[in-house]
């Protein structure tokens, strides 16, 4: 039963992508499996599959703050844990990915590649030397930018409650995990 | 015998407890909310310490009803 399967070391490829980001931006696009595979398993099976099994972030989390005793273990505080604040968490979540994906679309449209990655929707990084050119349009370096500030900030946001509190209080406000769940909530209701 | 409670209307279905459980005795139907098989649960806690949301009790099984 404790023998370790093959998703046991998706941690890896989490690892790996937020290492790839520092040398070339464009890989921030295979962020999209962290997106679609929690939706299309919670979708079709309508189960929280991807959390309870795939998810390397989660692994990541747990690895760190359990094995490696980066977690001072305490409890989040309650207003953490409601409803209010996930799912207010979720609707600030995709309203920056909205404004995110309104930004690339304006560099698509012709306005100027800006290349750094914002860290907490707020605070702007040079990244110049990830950046290398691409064949595509800029706007496929724009989006990449973006995409990976969001994953790199909600990385960082991550490792401070695990650092705070439990080693997966990620996992209590994540919006991919409060998402599917909401879509398991509807899906069950309507059976 | 003591046994391990969820607070099911916070659960955010994470799975913490699920592979905390070396006795297999949490399940997440639906991807709802975790809910635990008394039939199987021992009251170690394990699934307790491993809650990010920290909903879980252990308590007498007596003291629920
Ligand atoms: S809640 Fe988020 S970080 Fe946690 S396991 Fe699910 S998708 Fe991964
Ligand atoms: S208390 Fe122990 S046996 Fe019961 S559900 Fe939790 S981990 Fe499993
Ligand atoms: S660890 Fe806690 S929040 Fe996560 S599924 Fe189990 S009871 Fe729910």
């Amino acid at each position: 039963m404790n023998k370790k399967k093959w998703y046991d070391y998706l941690w890896i490829f989490s690892t790996l992508y937020i290492i790839l980001g520092f040398f070339n931006i464009l890989f921030a696009w295979l962020g999209w499996i962290c997106f679609i595979t929690p939706l299309v398993i919670s979708i079709t099976q309508g189960t929280k599959g991807y959390c309870n099994r795939y998810c390397g972030r989660g692994q990541l989390f747990s690895m760190l703050g359990g094995r490696f005793g980066l977690s001072r273990k305490k409890d989040m505080p309650r207003w953490m844990v409601s409803p209010y604040f996930r799912y207010g968490f979720l609707i600030f979540f995709f309203t920056m990915f909205f404004l995110m994906l309104w930004n690339t679309y304006l560099v698509f449209a012709g306005a100027d590649l800006k290349q750094v990655v914002t860290l907490f929707w707020t605070f702007k990084v040079p990244w110049h030397w990830a950046y290398h050119g691409t064949l595509f349009s800029p706007g496929v370096a724009q989006f990449a930018f973006g995409f990976y500030s969001m994953m790199l900030t909600s990385t960082l946001l991550g490792i401070i409650t695990m650092v705070l509190f439990k080693p997966r209080s990620w996992c209590v406000y994540c919006p991919m995990g409060t998402m599917t769940q909401m879509i398991c909530k509807i899906k069950a209701h309507e059976k | 015998m003591k046994k391990a409670f969820i607070d099911q209307n916070l659960c955010v279905a994470c799975g913490c407890c699920l592979t905390a459980c070396k006795l297999n005795a949490v399940s997440i139907p639906k991807g709802v909310c975790a809910m635990v098989d008394y039939s199987k649960c021992v009251g170690c806690g394990m699934c307790a310490k491993k809650c990010p949301a920290s909903l879980i009790t252990i308590k007498e099984e007596s003291a629920n009803e």
